[in-house]
């Protein structure tokens, strides 16, 4: 099974401005296998694969890549796919009112000066669909064919650039099962055609079904590579290796939480399904019901496509999906929170996971960002007093301790953490009972999270329930005094701060209950 | 992104810190947060002195002035309008083909059916109102973008227009009517050779200039936030004084205020207010700013859009009578290309495409920008095939300097 090594990537080192993301990885794939690699989200796969494909390109990192024996230097990803590396990324890169055959051959179209020739593109889209068992016209606009086939018109892309390596960046994290199965299936044929596979997934029994190694990767370095096909490789085998870290985050001391007496929740949400807003057949949120109650730190763990995000967007003002339904309680009454205004007037807040696309007007000042969920609080008579509202924002300037020259500073200039306690700022201005914070230290660095899990703490401690969305699993662990863990848009467990460890979650966490 | 001013501390000298930042810091940094104003504000200044010379002296006499402002107050008024409309991150095309639609129909009452001119005026400001309320239906409600809504609405009302007129031109208008603009204030008290009321309101003016500016340094002093030292802040006081003054003694040297400079005034003053000190204001450019963050922050982002396009057709109403009014006639080609020279007095005062920027002073120093080039360039007997070349570069120049401006700050 084992070939000689058709890929090596040695001592691979990448840094963002601020961020090491990749500190020292090492990949070795054999000729004609299907290597999947895995690893917490923000352990650097889909970053190791763009240094290999050339989306970052060669002098923006360190280290060393052989393919096929010879050193590669890609300056782009054409430079790349001219040696036969494909990578088709989470986020299709179709245009969706193009033909299948139109998108297989975009940006290398058969072609004779400039005039393409349609009955050659045909001809060969034909074939191509054929390989990768798509049953569709190659006239069909893409727009008109579902995610799964959309799938399947990229790899029939990648084999028409006669691909040697094909990267896949998790790609059934949107799929169904019967497309997730099918996809799966190609890839082992394509295998036994001699083409070279790289799959990233944190799905484990895909990884067993179809792959020979696995590489596990964490905080941007390389574990360790196993033998599938070995009997020692369990999927308890792969979470240790994937969590196996020290607690080397700091946590602000806090008494747990024990006040079970209190009568009723905060905010309970019963049976609640949401189904994905263009894709109307697929639940992203499955029949989940939870709650939290004042005081509480709940937290909510589960990898990319678990439903974390769609689950409390949801809630908050139906931001997102389709066909919602379920119910929300708020202290025993039954709620409305079909619009914004009217989440926020039952006391719920949600700090969004994107605080740029999201949370944030960038452009304006930092006073008027705070105050912008609340502004008839600082408005008498209809009007806005700016004198009240600048000493609000100076308030909170000094409390979250946002580090700027003056209120009246833009966001947009502010860094990543600055910005998060903003956001904070502005939610907890609006006085909300219950907070529901969506990975509220992404991107900022150990310090700022330090404050951040800070302010967390005393909100609790002032009887308002938070929910704690987190993709770091040490941070829920050290915040949090229960725990949900979602798969697949499903509830797949509730720990409780006792039995809560890396492996109890990652093991909810990568369950799947189809 | 810019360096991260958060080790300003680190480089400060060890010498005893004072409370704030320095004088110097303070202006340097309100002017780089109105950059695009004051950068405006002072090519303005610049065109003028520049006519001046050039006409010898006959741009600021008394009588141009006024003349300037009757020349160019439908433009202003639109690009008030306008101004708000960017800002929520739409266009409006259908401003000039409304404004002939609103004023046709003020001429058709008038004229043919003998409606009183208050009636008509009213009815006028209603039908704008119910054209602006259609028209943010279907982009707020129904999500067609602003673009083709209101290209369709330019189609719409011109065509509505000329079915209504034709291809006659309907006047006079009863005298009430035309004074909307062209009359003025009226003239009181001993001869002065001065326009008496224009120089008493004039001094109001200043009196409450100055008070409201010391208010605000008090209240500023108050909470303790940092206010400019005291001889900068008496000289912008002086400065804005002197400014009121030169312009109501010129005004009052000639037949007085003007009507329609009083609603201008009035606009300018209580659009400017809304959009700075009242919640929907605070809205409008939260909503152009970052839709989908207004939207989780509670905004209604439908209902506030609408209001915008509700405006919009008010003040073309008012724009579309104001020049009937002067004109003393509708006509079927009244109001042709004013929405471009509102969207280009507006990016000129300090718009930005993407919506979320921008002032409603600002529209107007974009608009006089736009009004002294063309009164100027007429003067000196420039034909107005070169003003538009001319006019277009000015644009052209103005938001590149801005974009120029922004790279370098956020880069």
């Amino acid at each position: 099974m084992t070939g000689a090594p058709v890929l090596e990537m040695r001592s691979i080192v990448k840094t963002f401005p601020g961020v090491k993301a990749l500190s020292d990885v090492t990949l070795t794939v054999a000729a004609g296998e299907v290597h999947a690699i895995c690893g917490e989200n923000g352990a650097g796969k889909s970053t190791l694969m763009k240094v290999l494909s050339g989306v970052h390109p060669h002098g923006s990192y360190d280290g060393e890549i052989r393919f096929q024996g010879e050193g590669c230097s890609f300056k782009d990803i054409r430079a790349s796919e001219a040696r036969g590396i494909v990578i088709i990324h989470q986020e299709l890169a179709l245009v969706p009112y193009l033909s299948i055959a139109e998108n297989i051959f975009l940006g290398n179209e058969h072609a004779a000066r400039g005039i393409i020739s349609w009955n050659e593109t045909l001809k060969h889209a034909s074939r191509l669909l054929k390989r990768v068992g798509l049953k569709e016209h190659p006239q069909t606009r893409v727009a008109d064919i579902g995610v799964g086939k959309q799938q399947l018109v990229e790899i029939a892309k990648a084999l028409s650039k006669k691909v040697k390596l094909l990267i896949l960046d998790e790609p059934t994290a949107a799929l169904n099962d019967e497309d997730s199965a099918q996809l799966l299936r190609l890839i082992l044929e394509l295998k036994e055609q001699g083409i070279t596979s790289i799959i990233i997934s944190h799905k484990l029994n895909e990884i067993s079904a179809v792959a020979d190694s696995v590489t596990v990767l964490r905080d941007g370095r390389t574990i360790e590579t196993l033998d599938v096909r070995s009997e020692e490789t369990t999927e308890d085998r792969i979470i240790s290796s994937m969590v196996g870290r020290d607690l080397d985050h700091r946590f602000p001391d806090r008494t747990p939480y024990d006040g079970t007496a209190d009568t009723h929740p905060a905010l309970e949400v019963r049976d609640w399904t949401v189904h994905h807003p263009i894709d109307q057949q697929r639940k992203v949120v499955d029949n989940v019901s939870v709650h939290v109650r004042r005081g509480e730190i709940v937290g909510i763990a589960g990898l990319m496509g678990a439903g974390r995000t769609e689950l409390a967007m949801s809630v908050f003002g139906r931001s997102y999906g389709r066909n919602i339904s379920g119910t929300v309680f708020k202290d025993g009454k039954q709620i409305r929170t079909k619009t914004v205004p009217e989440a926020v007037g039952h006391g719920i807040a949600y700090v969004t996971e994107d605080r740029k696309q999201y949370g944030l007007n960038l452009i304006d000042t930092i006073s008027r960002n705070i105050t912008l969920s609340a502004l008839p609080k600082v408005t008498k008579r209809g009007v806005v007093d700016e004198h009240e509202e600048t000493r609000v924002a100076e308030s909170f300037r000094k409390t979250m301790n946002i580090k700027t020259p003056t209120v009246f500073e833009q966001v947009g200039r502010l860094s990543g953490g600055n910005q998060q306690k903003v956001v904070l700022s502005k939610w907890i201005f609006a006085g909300p009972d219950v907070l529901i914070l969506d990975e509220p230290t992404r991107g900022i660095d150990v310090g700022a999270k330090y404050e951040i899990y800070t302010v967390i703490d005393q909100l609790a401690a002032e009887g308002k329930a938070v929910v704690f969305i987190s993709s770091e699993l040490p941070e829920l662990l050290g915040m949090c005094d229960r725990i949900y863990t979602m798969a697949a848009g499903r509830l797949t467990g509730e720990i409780s701060r006792a039995e809560a460890t890396q492996e109890v979650l990652m093991r909810h966490m990568t369950m799947d209950k189809r | 992104m810019g360096p991260v001013p958060t080790d300003i501390k680190k480089s400060a000298p060890p010498a005893p810190r004072s409370t704030g930042p320095t004088a110097g810091a303070l202006l340097l940094e309100s002017a780089r947060r109105n950059m695009r104003q004051y950068g405006m504000l002072i090519a303005l200044g610049l065109i003028v002195v520049l006519f001046q010379i050039w006409t010898d002296g006959v741009l600021l006499k008394p009588n141009n002035v006024t003349n300037l402002v009757l020349q160019n107050s439908y433009i202003l008024v639109l690009a008030i309008g306008m101004m708000i409309v960017i800002i929520a991150g739409h266009i409006d095309l259908s401003v000039g083909s409304l404004a002939a639609f609103v004023s046709a129909a003020c001429a058709v009452m008038m004229v043919e059916h003998k409606v009183p001119w208050v009636l008509a005026l009213v009815i006028g400001l209603v039908i704008g109102a119910v054209a602006g309320a259609w028209q943010g239906f279907w982009i707020a409600y129904v999500g067609i973008p602003s673009f083709i809504v209101t290209l369709a609405g330019m189609l719409i009302f011109r065509g509505a227009t000329q079915i209504m007129l034709g291809s006659r031109s309907l006047g006079p208008f009863p005298e009430g009517f035309q004074k909307i603009s062209t009359g003025y204030l009226p003239s009181v008290g001993p001869n002065t050779n001065y326009h008496n009321l224009t120089v008493l309101m004039g001094l109001v003016l200043i009196a409450v200039v100055v008070v409201q500016e010391l208010r605000s340094r008090r209240r500023e002093q108050e909470y303790e936030l940092d206010v400019l030292p005291k001889g900068i802040f008496i000289t912008k006081l002086v400065a804005m004084i002197a400014a009121v003054l030169a312009f109501t003694m010129t005004l009052a040297s000639y037949r007085g205020v003007p009507v329609v400079l009083l609603i201008l005034a009035a606009l300018l003053i209580g659009l400017g207010f809304v959009m700075r000190n009242a919640i929907v204001g605070r809205h409008v450019y939260a909503l152009g700013g970052n839709q989908a963050a207004a939207k989780l922050s509670g905004v209604k982002d439908k209902r506030v859009t609408f209001l915008v396009f509700v405006n919009m057709g008010v003040l073309a109403a008012l724009a579309g009578i104001v020049f009937a009014a002067r004109l003393n006639a509708g006509t079927p080609n009244a109001g042709v290309n004013f929405e471009l020279e509102a969207i280009a007095a507006s990016f000129i005062g300090g718009a930005s495409m993407s919506g979320g920027v921008g002032t409603v002073f600002g529209a107007i120093i974009g608009g006089l920008v736009l009004g002294v080039l063309n009164n100027g360039m007429s003067l000196v007997g420039i034909g107005t095939d070169y003003q538009q070349v001319i006019k277009g570069l000015v644009l052209l120049a103005a938001v590149g300097f801005d974009v120029y401006n922004k790279r370098k700050v956020g880069s």
